[in-house]
């Protein structure tokens, strides 16, 4: 697979939410608007990346039988690295992030790819697909928290463009984990119907 | 992933060294963020100061004076205008929250009554006890205006008169403590509230 596929099969072939629907939990649950979705995606995308990067450098002298352990530690030092920085440098996000961020460790993308790819590939193409599988699940993120922040609020990135009559912002239901799950649902839809009819 | 063998040997000396450098990367970054991260809370404190009181127009961070309580320090933060106390912030804490310490920002009109109440810090389990926040339910809203020589702060199940979170009696228990200890200790050591 040449390095462009390896980039590009994160963002529609094998996105992480639409297509593998991997990471799904902190997808539902931090997308109430665009630049929620958009700032836990670069999060995970920096931990993503880091975790294979290292992941792919130590291959070869991680005993097969711990590699798990060290794949975690590997993983929590980095989703650290990343709160800790949040924390303070953009106080805003990190608080409305909350509790997601330490749970980047338990994000079943990150651990995947580290297993699946990283442990078995080259250092080139462990940070390509780190990048591009955590790009893909930022760009998911950022589109399902836009499409929740219209309906939901009538904004996008903060910016109000409603087209609701007077009075009302918009629909609560789509702020809420139900519309999460509903919007969700109506994506992947699209998003397969439209691959299907690529391939 | 097999080329190293997993005898008992390789796989200890393994997770001491990855471990040892997760640790040493961590300790480099905490370092490196603990500055700002400090002052970004005191820049949280300093707003829950200008949310809590009345209006006023002193600095009431340079005229802050601490009280030992309980094992801890309270700290209080007078706001005037003019030479007159229209408020005291005080800084509380609580170490019975359901989840370890709450940090409260209570602010006190001088007869003792009730102002404001802000959230500085907690740990509280989220969608159950973080609802003491201001921005995630009304609870804060009941203490606003009270005047705690005749209202009881307490939970009514301990006989008291305030509503609990539904499900987190324990974090609204705590939240309680921390006003009471804000109150109690202002009470002492005002001579006579105006």
């Amino acid at each position: 697979m040449n390095q462009w596929n390896n980039f590009s099969k994160g963002f529609f072939r094998e996105n992480a939410v639409f297509v593998l629907l991997l990471g799904l939990c902190p997808t539902l649950a931090v997308t109430t608007s665009a630049i929620n979705g958009l700032g836990m995606g670069l999060a995970t995308t920096f931990v993503l990346v880091m975790s294979n990067m290292i992941v792919s450098l130590a291959k070869g002298s991680i005993p097969a039988k711990v590699r798990i352990p060290s794949f975690i530690v590997i993983i929590a030092t980095f989703v650290t690295i990343v709160d800790l920085v949040m924390a303070a440098y953009v106080q805003d996000l990190h608080k409305q992030l909350g509790l997601f961020i330490p749970l980047i460790v338990v994000n079943c993308l990150v651990l995947g790819r580290a297993e699946a790819f990283a442990s078995k590939n080259s250092f080139l193409s462990s940070l390509i697909d780190g990048l591009g599988m955590g790009l893909g699940f930022a760009m998911a993120l950022t589109i399902l928290g836009g499409v929740r922040e219209i309906l939901g609020s009538g904004k996008i990135f903060n910016i109000s463009i409603s087209y609701f009559p007077e009075g009302i912002d918009g629909m609560l239901v789509f702020v809420l984990p139900p519309g999460a799950f509903i919007a969700l649902g109506f994506l992947i839809a699209i998003l397969n119907r439209i691959l299907k009819k690529t391939t | 992933m097999a080329k190293k063998d997993s005898s008992l040997l390789s796989m200890a000396l393994t997770m001491f060294i990855v471990t040892l450098a997760a640790a040493t990367a961590l300790g480099f970054v905490y370092r490196f963020t603990k500055g700002p991260i400090e002052e970004a809370g005191q820049q949280k404190k300093l707003n829950a100061i200008q949310l809590v009181v009345p209006e006023f127009d002193n600095n009431p961070d340079a005229e802050k004076y601490n009280i030992d309580v309980d094992g801890d320090v309270l700290t209080f933060y007078p706001a005037k205008k003019g030479d007159e106390i229209v408020g005291i912030a005080v800084e509380t804490f609580t170490k019975k929250g359901f989840s370890g310490m709450v940090r409260l920002m209570v602010g006190l009109l001088p007869d003792g009554t009730i102002n404001r109440i802000e959230v500085l810090k907690h740990t509280e389990t989220p969608g159950l006890g973080d609802k003491m926040e201001c921005s995630k339910s009304d609870f804060h809203v009941q203490f606003e205006g009270k005047d705690p020589a005749g209202y009881k702060l307490s939970v009514k199940k301990d006989g008291g008169d305030v509503d609990a979170i539904t499900a987190s009696t324990i974090s609204s228990r705590a939240y309680c403590d921390a006003v009471k200890r804000a109150y109690d200790t202002y009470m002492k050591e005002t001579p006579s509230p105006r």
